[in-house]
């Protein structure tokens, strides 16, 4: 134990120089060097090691980080093993890379490593790693450095500043930089890092200046400078919290917007709700999944293939449903509602007879996939951003489809009085198959979109109809500016509810204010006026 | 004397109600008698599980008795009737639980097992009570009745009705199934209340408890369908149909339509918390699946089938579809969602009147004919 | 407020009492003050919908007593006319008083229909599962709140009324039919009947001749100007012999508000109204 406690205290004290050391030059010795009891010596020799040039250096370095490192029994070798099943040992000898065959589980013992050596281990491998091609890879070796701590890389870190080309990478070692003046000895140092982390969000950061203000030892000027810095911190973190959640209500949003706005139109023009609506997204979602499978090696255009797909499939299964159960029912909205129920269990027991009843495995392809970080501790992922914007774009397309087109001056004809529309030669049988085929055909685009977020499986849809309908009714039946408005604002509120509620309770009280809603204004936030509606 | 009275204005013109109260006086005293009385190996000797099964849809037809007089008498077609169901279920469930007493695994005299488990200290004050079997037989009807009544209230008031009112209902059934699921409201989550040991001091498992429990079931229905029947067949009944038809018109002479509503869903739901009350020690648990969505729709097609407005109509479809059900979901539980899809399309598209309009019509004929 | 005459005091609640619901409610007569010889007062109704103007500042009153025809071009808001009165629509301003005390605008449907004012409907509405007995049972003057539906059953007197409106509508022979199966002169006859048993003081009548025979449409002109004098009667009808036969005060609408008023003879002289509906 107090062993451990001077290795930290010289550890940080002491700082490693190669030049110092009391081996050779060449690559051989230096690695020989590695095999010695003292964790300070190994360090050293270590970093001795990382500055070298040798192809072996990234080889050896792992392996003692991974623990694989070993001495073999009699001559002292370094060497690198491979475990073999059964308990023996493969041996490479770590200098020159040469095969030195099997020995027996006492054949070789370890070099060990403690955790503090490991870290800075790592971080010595990481600055081997600053020099690769890859911006990324630099970017998480910068990472890996400050978490070593080992101030000893800030010298390594800042040339490479001195050459460095692509922001990114530079703004990640001035970060490092600043973490590194956190544990400064120099006042004025210490002060300006501490001034300067005012604004970044790394937890190394935070833990640091948490550190220093709980530091009893430290001048009361540089702990209330952390403390402010710590506060300013919270604070950001606190809004883009709140900037997070916005998004992920809009998110949630879009996804309502593109559920109901199907079912908005299949109500609005025939006054029927649509109970397999939510399966005619399943659909959707299970055509993404068949487009997939059928062309496993054009993942990336996946998606591109499914949507029109997903609206036709849909959209014909909407046309069959319409012709074969609905079109008995006009006028009958409760029966209606009870008959395609009985289409959405039929249609759920289909998918689950076909697929299996297990969830299906949709890929996202790579431009959908990771996020987009707009500023440091904020980002968002490329799956909802996309899913939003896709949202906007269907809602777009159907409003002009709805306010530019025949069929949806027909369709507004026939939502406003269906007699009337008859009487003025609207054929309505023609605008019920359309319609009805439009909105079961963008429930199976909502379902393509859904299948990029959720798992998708047999009671995928269920889920979604009361959903759809709660917005349909908030927004005012037959307005798709309603649907959009009730959609959005609903997704927000039921995400700013679910940190402070807890998303069951969240649902619940969604669910509750929409009933009192009702209570106000039974026609929605945009109701349609006038007689017609009334009788 | 007036009972026969009673009795004879309720009957009248309602021959199918005749031959229903027979039937179930018949299974009343047959069943009983062929479970208790005749011999283990004797051809008519009936097991306690076909016992305990039929006292499940004689519940079932309560329950779709309490749907027919909303839906096919006043026009409401709630798509929540479920959660009346299930909260009388609960509210009987309680008191079993509170009568396991420190038989429970963790024998707290007091706590129910789960909270125990979920380290609880003390009982929650809405549990209170439940130790005495009239509280929670009062609570039975109380609890589905005042939800409804609050429900209805602010629905009829606003004159919601159609397809509104049946998603609200909907989503009414869907809340309450979200709310008990959690642990933290203290009705078991997940798993619910279950390990019944005794009701009135009578062990749950013994074959006799069975058949009075069963009994108490043919009674409930009977009762209930003469309850149901007085009301239809009342000025009341012919208000409430004069609603569903032409609600406005109805406003127009003079009837505050929602008050009607109103005190018809709260006695529907009253009576589907009792067809709960007595299915919950019959088959020995309640939990929040119950509040599925699906059993509340699943309740509609029984009385779409039977044919609504009948009443008996109702009790008799509950009893042919959870036959068939009980069928299917053992030999072919793949089918069986088929077979209740297309029962739904079917009996709408089809049998607008059900099984008894069928009947009714092929009579018709040949009395014609 | 509390002070204003029109407001209906009665029905309010007394602050001094604490089972406001055990006191009998006020009857009819007690309600409705027609001290000054006038049933309804109608004052500036506009009422609109997505911009159409269906009532512009209408200002219409009915004598006790009175026999009203109200006619006017399609499209004049004789129907909304009805709506405001019944409560089924709320007009945007405008004051609705039934006898001087009660505001109309303040109450529903069933309220206004219960403190006396019928409507029969354009289109036959009647009960058409019901059969016409129970149709004319529900329209009956009757305390019409749950518990009582629930236990009462009819009297003798109640019969009676019953078998007297059977009979002046000719329907006697059908008292067991369904609604549903009756022609629609029957219909209309029924709807009529169900008007009468509601017993009220403000008839409104909307159209009441639509699809009857000459000698129907005549007894109809009998029975409404035999009603008239114990109850008021405003009658909505395209029909002109019609308006003609019975007719004694007449009030042309014209795209939402007044054209004229006065006797049938002066009406068809005037020449506003002519050229409203010659195009003259």
């Amino acid at each position: 134990m107090i062993n451990l406690k001077t290795l930290v205290v010289l550890a940080v004290v002491t700082i490693p120089s190669p030049s110092i050391a009391a081996f050779g030059d060449d690559f051989e010795s230096v690695v020989n060097a590695l095999n010695t009891r003292s964790f300070d010596d190994k360090l050293e020799a270590a970093s001795r090691l990382a500055t070298m040039d040798h192809e072996r250096v990234d080889v050896v370095l792992q392996a003692l980080i991974d623990g694989k490192l070993y001495k073999k029994k009699g001559d002292d070798t370094v060497v690198v093993v491979v475990s073999l099943e059964g308990g023996g040992h493969q041996l490479t000898d770590a200098a020159s890379g040469e095969d030195l065959g099997k020995v027996g589980r006492r054949g070789a013992k370890k070099i060990s490593v403690n955790n503090k050596l490991r870290r800075q281990l790592k971080g010595l491998f990481a600055s081997r790693q600053l020099n690769v091609d890859d911006p990324q890879a630099r970017i998480a070796a910068v990472q890996a450095i400050i978490n070593a701590g080992d101030v000893s890389l800030r010298e390594i870190l800042l040339e490479r500043r001195e050459v460095e080309s692509v922001e990114d990478v530079q703004d990640a070692i001035d970060v490092a930089m600043v973490v590194f003046d956190l544990d400064s000895k120099d006042q004025a140092t210490k002060l300006a890092a501490i001034q300067a982390s005012a604004d970044n969000l790394d937890s190394n950061v935070r833990m640091k200046l948490t550190a220093v203000v709980s530091d009893q030892s430290l001048d009361q000027e540089l702990r209330d400078a952390a403390a402010s810095s710590l506060a300013n911190i919270e604070g950001l973190v606190e809004r883009y919290r709140w900037i997070e959640t916005l998004f992920f209500g809009l998110s949630l949003g879009s996804i309502l917007v593109l559920a109901a706005i199907g079912l908005s139109i299949t109500f609005g023009v025939m006054g029927v709700i649509n109970m397999a609506h939510g399966e005619l997204i399943m659909l959707g979602a299970y055509t993404t999944y068949v487009v997939q499978t059928l062309f496993p090696d054009a993942l990336e255009y996946s998606l591109l293939i499914a949507i029109p797909a997903a609206f036709i499939v849909s959209g014909l299964v909407g046309i069959a449903i319409e012709r074969g159960v609905i079109r008995f029912l006009y006028g009958r909205p409760l029966e209606t509602l009870l008959a395609t129920f009985g289409v959405s269990l039929i249609l759920q027991q289909a998918v689950r007879s076909i697929f299996s009843p297990l969830n299906r495995a949709v890929a996202t392809p790579e431009w959908m996939s990771g996020s987009l970080e707009i500023v440091q501790g904020l980002s968002i992922t490329y799956n909802r951003l996309y899913i939003f914007f896709f949202a906007l774009l269907v809602f777009a397309t159907l409003l002009t489809i709805l306010q530019r087109t025949r069929l949806g001056l027909e369709v507004r004809a026939v939502t406003q009085n269906r007699a009337m529309a008859q009487a003025m030669g609207i054929r309505n049988t023609r605008v019920d198959i359309l319609t009805f085929g439009l909105g079961a055909g963008i429930a199976g685009v909502a379902g393509v979109a859904l299948s990029q977020l959720t798992n998708v499986g047999p009671n995928l849809g269920q889920g979604y109809i009361v959903d759809s309908f709660m917005v349909v009714v908030f927004g005012g039946v037959g307005n798709l500016w309603g649907t959009l408005v009730a959609g959005l604002s609903l997704g927000v509120v039921n995400k700013v509810l679910e940190p402070a509620a807890g998303a069951v309770v969240a649902k619940i009280l969604v669910l509750v204010f929409i009933i009192l809603f009702i209570q106000k204004r039974p026609r929605g936030l945009f109701p349609q006026k006038g007689r017609a509606v009334e009788s | 004397m007036l009972t026969q009275m009673m009795l004879q204005r309720l009957m009248d013109h309602d021959r199918g109600g005749w031959v229903f109260l027979a039937v179930l006086l018949a299974i009343g005293i047959l069943v009983p008698v062929a479970n208790l009385l005749v011999p283990a190996d004797s051809f008519f000797h009936i097991p306690t599980y076909t016992v305990t099964l039929l006292g499940k849809y004689l519940c079932f037809a309560l329950l779709a008795l309490s749907l027919d007089l909303v839906w096919g008498y006043c026009g409401i077609l709630s798509l929540g009737h479920g959660a009346f169901f299930a909260l009388g279920g609960y509210a009987m469930g309680m008191y079993l639980m509170r009568q396991i007493g420190t038989r429970g695994v963790y024998g707290d005299p007091e706590l129910p097992d789960f909270m125990v488990f979920l380290n609880w200290d003390s009982l929650p004050w809405y549990w209170y009570g439940f130790d005495q079997f009239w509280f929670a037989a009062l609570m039975v009807m109380i609890v589905p009745g005042a939800l409804a009544f609050v429900f209805g209230w602010l629905a009829f008031r606003s004159r919601v009705s159609g397809v509104y009112l049946s998603i609200m209902t909907q989503a009414l059934t869907y809340a309450l199934m979200l709310a008990f699921f959690r642990n933290e409201l203290g009705f078991g989550g997940n798993n619910g209340l279950t390990d019944f040991k005794d009701i009135l001091g009578a062990s749950l498992q013994s074959d006799v408890t069975r058949v009075v429990l069963f009994v108490c079931s043919v009674v409930a229905l009977a009762l209930g369908y003469l309850v149901c029947r007085f009301i239809v067949t009342s000025k009341l009944g012919r208000v409430v149909t004069a609603v569903r038809d032409a609600e406005a018109r109805t406003r127009f002479i003079g009837y505050r339509v929602e008050h009607y509503q109103v005190c018809i869903f709260t006695v529907s739901a009253v009576i589907a918390g009792i067809a709960g009350a007595l299915y919950v020690p019959q088959v020995g648990i309640i939990n929040p699946s119950e509040f599925q969505p699906l059993n509340s729709i699943e309740l509609v097609v029984w009385v779409a089938l039977g044919g609504r407005a009948t009443l008996y109509g109702a009790a008799l479809g509950a009893g042919l579809v959870n036959y068939i059900k009980t069928v299917l979901t053992g030999a072919l539980p793949e089918v069986w969602l088929f077979v209740l899809g297309a029962l739904f399309v079917i009996v709408t598209v089809a049998l607008p009147r059900g099984v008894i309009g069928i009947w009714r019509q092929l009579r018709l004929r040949e009395n014609h004919g | 407020m509390a002070d204003d005459p029109r407001i209906n005091r009665p029905t309010q609640v007394d602050p001094d009492r604490v089972f406001n619901f055990l006191v009998e409610p006020p009857t009819r007569e007690e309600l409705i003050n027609t001290a000054r010889g006038v049933i309804l007062y109608l004052e500036d109704i506009s009422v609109s919908f997505d911009g159409f103007r269906a009532l512009n500042e209408l200002t219409l009153y009915i004598g006790t007593g009175e026999l009203r025809c109200i006619i006017g071009p399609n499209g004049a808001g004789k129907t909304t006319l009805m709506d405001v009165i019944t409560g089924k629509t709320r007009p945007d301003w405008g004051t609705a008083y039934f006898g001087q005390r009660v505001n109309l605008l303040r109450r529903s449907e069933p309220e206004i229909a219960s403190m006396g004012i019928g409507r029969k409907f354009q289109k036959p509405t009647v009960f058409e599962q019901h059969t016409v007995h129970e149709n004319l049972e529900l329209a009956m003057e009757s305390d019409k709140r749950v518990w009582n539906t629930l236990f009462c059953s009819l009297t003798g007197e109640e019969k009676d009324r019953i078998g007297e409106v059977l009979e002046l509508i000719s329907l006697s022979e059908l008292v067991g039919k369904q609604a549903g199966a009756l022609s629609h002169g029957q219909k209309q006859w029924l709807e009529i009947g169900m008007l009468l048993m509601q017993n009220p003081l403000l008839l409104l009548v909307d159209e009441p001749v639509a699809g009857m025979t000459q000698q129907e449409t005549e007894a109809t002109a009998a029975l409404l100007t035999r009603l008239a004098g114990d109850h008021s009667v405003v009658v909505v009808e395209h029909d002109m012999e019609f308006v003609r036969s019975i007719a004694r005060q007449v009030t042309v609408l014209h795209e939402g508000s007044v054209l004229a008023e006065g006797p049938f003879d002066a009406i068809q002289e005037d020449s506003k109204v002519r050229e409203v509906y010659l195009g003259s």
